[in-house]
């Protein structure tokens, strides 16, 4: 066998794993969303089918049980809070990181990084007794406090690698020309830094939308649809369980589109 | 009328001072070069008069205003930085007008502004671009014409020229001198690059461990280095220095020479000369050749004389090889003497 | 500058960690030592002492250890073929990326939808032959089967953080390195071994640490495919806190959950040390 040959066949070996990799990720969601689109009596039956009926009465089932449809309202309400809360305090704590040097700002950044050392969704327990004495408990914005606690270091990390890579001296040219520090961010740092504070904002809703165990503890009357989905597994039939399963993985894959490019900034960032 | 006056500035990083105590007096229209090795506080002193930072101690006046205490924007300053600051999320066009939108002018006026300056740094035609699609030159190019259109009393430049290839450099040099002279600006010019500071100058400061050393026409800092410093970072290759011994009255043993020099009372002072200033002669220094570089138009030799290192540029045409001995001369009127103990000239 | 703006600036973010952070977990500690009022381990003994506690930390510690090294290897060979793919790139990454937007309670539905009795893998293996009616995966007497599930369910939802992360840190390594090598004969394997993974180490790190602490966290793909069939930390916090309303034991519970994050974070950042001068 001549070298280009070898070369050759270890090409397409790199070929099939690489396909085999990506069969791997995406056919458990593939059948999901077979279940997610069959009728009740398909997905309760067998053998299974491997295509969908495109049935949408598992869907209609879904939406029309007690407790989904306000459950799913109560998911978007708390991740858009989240959302709002973690850009809100973390934008500002990484444009001060990526401009600023000043005494505290490693201590900051190890408070910061520290919370990856602990388990978040434990701040639940305390959290409880706490929400019900401030009168927090069982609300949406209760929860939405726990779960910026958990999107916070990520949104710190990511705004602050953002800021980063935008020059300061084009900041300084905003000042010479003209502008105010208001104005030279406003004009100048925020266009350029918009798309990823937009995808770190996704991730931060990603992050409250997917949480399970505060939501479980700290939400009782007003569940979000993983707590929901979780209080219901011992009963829920099947259908119900596969299309609440579906509604909680399509958004995420438009969820990791949106933030694609930015995947580095969330995790890389720590290699420094 | 923008004159500029810095009085006593100083400026302290925690415990790093990078600026002693400068007095600078910087005449309407002059174009003054800043010029220095690297932590030597020029980038400093030039981001003080900018307003991006506050200087720790002194003033700085502009055009007879007090601006220390002002923000950038209301000292009528403009600056072109060293790696152009030109905003990527917007045209050329936006970039040049960035300026004159904050000042709110009429949009015949920002349009006027803008192509003439344009057209002054030739980049009409790139107008609608971005500044990724742009080369380094031509950012450079953006990035003056910004300044320039402001009309500002000043333009401060942080070696602007840095960051471009040595030939674009050499064309971009010849062009900034006309323009700004044109644009009847005054110029603070910072650069490390000594070539740059004596082709655009009308003064040149060279500053040394935050302090400025000299502040004098380019031909006087080559010419009379106020101090040893100056001498040895002026010129390419710098001065040359020997030891030199008192030999009575006036007189100085260099080498194995006696020299006229200065009547002082210092008991250890230098001789130097500048390398083109040594010429071969049958009366002089008695030098071993080390190495022989060709230049084109000159050679450049390394010697010793009498264990010291020294470099002549002399003619090309002379014939000559590592370990041959070659007396050289000094032409009289440009021997300088420096006093070791201040490291300055002696008069 | 002035000099307040920076604090003012991480004010709210400080603030937030300091309420929602710092100071619940202090309350956690208070809690697991306090019994009726009374100070002490009592919460610590009446956990240690129930049955279920030796069960529940084994399945565990049992879980990280199975799950975590099969991932880092399943991870790097991943973050290997997006570093070395020239074509499709960035579609292959996004696809490897998909699991890190899914919960682990929708993780843990995706595979029940395979393992369950009127599944896809039952439909699959009757369709070939090789069994005649539906198996029973994930009943209570087939508990390594719910444990083989609960680790393919692990290996699927959480490879693709860690992948990220050494995609990341494999970008920061100049390519040289390898190129280096190379010239120096060694074969893609050794530059592997001996160029890439060295120089990996401090993504490996961060990876390792996200990875354990949450295989201590494992808890919604548990309770979607084993019910309470395979009890873990987490969930049994969560049964104490609810069923049993014993908050100071699920308080201990959370102590124990805690302490082993931090011990093992500690063991890897000592493991994986990195001496200031080795690093480029």
């Amino acid at each position: 066998m001549s070298e280009t040959t070898v070369r050759r066949a270890g090409n397409r070996v790199f070929i099939a794993a690489v396909v085999l990799a990506c069969v791997w990720v995406l056919l458990p969601i593939y059948l999901l969303l077979i279940n997610a689109l069959s009728a009740p009596a398909e997905v309760t039956g067998f053998p299974k089918r491997f295509w969908p009926s495109f049935d949408l009465a598992s869907i209609r089932f879904f939406l029309g049980f007690k407790g989904v449809t306000s459950a799913l309202w109560n998911s978007v309400q708390v991740a858009v809070l989240t959302m709002v809360m973690a850009i809100g305090a973390g934008a500002p704590a990484g444009y001060a990181l990526a401009r600023f040097d000043f005494p505290g700002k490693q201590a900051f950044r190890f408070m910061v990084v520290m919370t990856r050392a602990f388990p978040l969704p434990l701040l639940a327990l305390p959290l409880a007794v706490l929400f019900i004495r401030v009168g927090l408990d069982d609300t949406v914005i209760g929860l939405a406090f726990v779960h910026t606690t958990l999107a916070l270091p990520f949104a710190v990390l990511i705004t602050y690698s953002l800021f980063s890579g935008i020059p300061y001296e084009l900041e300084e040219a905003a000042l010479t020309l003209g502008c105010n520090r208001v104005q030279a961010f406003l004009k100048v740092v925020l266009p350029l830094a918009a798309p990823g504070i937009a995808a770190s904002a996704v991730f931060a809703f990603v992050v409250s939308w997917n949480e399970v165990f505060a939501s479980a503890v700290l939400t009782i009357e007003h569940r979000t649809l993983t707590a929901f989905l979780l209080q219901s597994l011992d009963v829920s039939p099947l259908p119900l369980k596969f299309a609440g399963g579906a509604a909680l993985v399509l958004p995420a894959l438009g969820f990791i589109f949106a933030v694609r490019k930015y995947l580095f900034a969330m995790w890389g960032i720590a290699n420094r | 009328m923008a004159e500029i006056e810095i009085k006593g500035v100083g400026k302290t990083f925690g415990a790093f001072t990078a600026l002693h105590s400068i007095d600078l007096t910087i005449k309407d229209q002059e174009f003054v070069v800043l010029l220095g090795a690297s932590g030597c506080g020029k980038t400093t002193l030039l981001r003080i008069i900018a307003g991006l930072d506050s200087p720790s101690k002194g003033e700085v006046w502009i055009g007879g205003r007090r601006v220390d205490t002002l923000p950038p924007r209301e000292r009528g300053i403009s600056m072109v930085f060293q790696n152009y600051a030109v905003f990527p999320h917007l045209t050329v066009f936006e970039n040049i007008a960035f300026g004159l939108r904050m000042q709110k002018l009429p949009q015949a006026e920002v349009t006027r502004r803008v192509t003439r300056t344009a057209e002054l740094m030739h980049i009409e035609a790139l107008l609608k671009r971005y500044s990724g699609q742009l080369s380094g030159g031509q950012r450079q190019r953006v990035a003056v014409a910004r300044a320039l259109a402001m009309e500002p009393d000043v333009i401060l430049m942080d070696e602007p020229l840095s960051n471009l290839d040595a030939l674009l450099r050499l064309e971009m040099r010849a062009e900034l001198k006309g323009v700004l002279a044109a644009s009847k600006t005054t110029t603070i010019y910072v650069t490390h690059d000594q070539v740059e500071a004596m082709s655009l100058a009308d003064r040149i400061a060279v500053m040394h461990g935050g302090d400025i050393i000299q502040a004098e026409r380019p031909v006087e800092v080559y010419r009379n280095p106020a101090a040893r410093f100056v001498g040895s970072f002026i010129g390419n290759p710098p001065m040359n220095f020997l030891p030199a011994t008192a030999a009575g009255e006036g007189r100085w043993q260099v080498a194995g020479l006696t020299f006229e020099g200065p009547r002082v009372a210092a008991p250890q002072i230098e001789f130097a000369i500048r390398p083109e200033d040594l010429h071969p002669a049958d009366h002089g220094f008695e030098a071993e050749v080390r190495v022989v570089e060709p230049l084109g138009p000159h050679t450049l030799i390394t010697a010793s004389v009498a264990g010291v290192v020294m470099r002549a540029v002399l003619d090309s045409t002379l014939a000559l090889a590592t370990g041959d001995h070659i007396t050289l001369s000094p032409v009289a009127d440009r021997i300088r003497w420096f006093d070791l103990a201040t490291q300055k000239a002696i008069a | 500058m002035p000099r307040l703006l920076p604090y003012l600036l991480l004010l709210p973010a400080t603030a937030f960690l300091c309420l929602f952070f710092l100071y619940p977990f202090t309350l956690v500690a208070i809690d697991s030592l306090n019994h009726d009022g009374v100070w002490g381990f009592e919460n610590f003994d009446r956990m240690a002492s129930h049955w279920k506690f030796g069960p529940t930390f084994r399945n565990t510690i049992l879980l990280a250890a199975v799950v975590v090294p099969l991932q880092l290897t399943l991870a790097l060979m991943m973050a290997s073929m997006v570093t070395r793919l020239k074509h499709a790139r960035g579609a292959v990454l996004y696809i490897f990326a998909i699991p890190l937007g899914i919960s682990d309670l929708a993780a843990g539905l995706v595979w029940l939808a395979i393992f369950e009795q009127s599944g896809f893998l039952n439909s699959a293996l009757t369709g070939l032959g090789v069994i005649d009616k539906p198996m029973l995966f994930l009943g209570y007497q087939s508990k390594g089967v719910i444990f083989t599930a609960i680790v393919l369910t692990e290996l699927w939802r959480a490879t693709a953080i860690m992948m990220v992360i050494l995609v990341a840190g494999m970008g920061l390594i100049p390519k040289e390195y390898g190129e280096a090598a190379e010239v120096f004969g060694a074969s893609r394997w050794q530059r592997f071994r001996r160029v890439t993974l060295p120089l990996l180490k401090p993504s490996l790190q961060t990876a390792l640490i996200l990875r354990v602490i949450m295989a201590f966290e494992v808890f919604a793909v548990v309770l979607a495919l084993g019910g309470t069939n395979l009890p873990v930390l987490m969930s049994e916090t969560y049964h104490w806190q609810f069923t049993m309303q014993e908050r100071g034991v699920a308080a201990a519970y959370a102590m124990v959950i805690l302490g082993i994050s931090v011990g093992f974070t500690v063991l890897i950042l000592r493991l994986l040390h990195v001496p200031k001068e080795a690093r480029p």
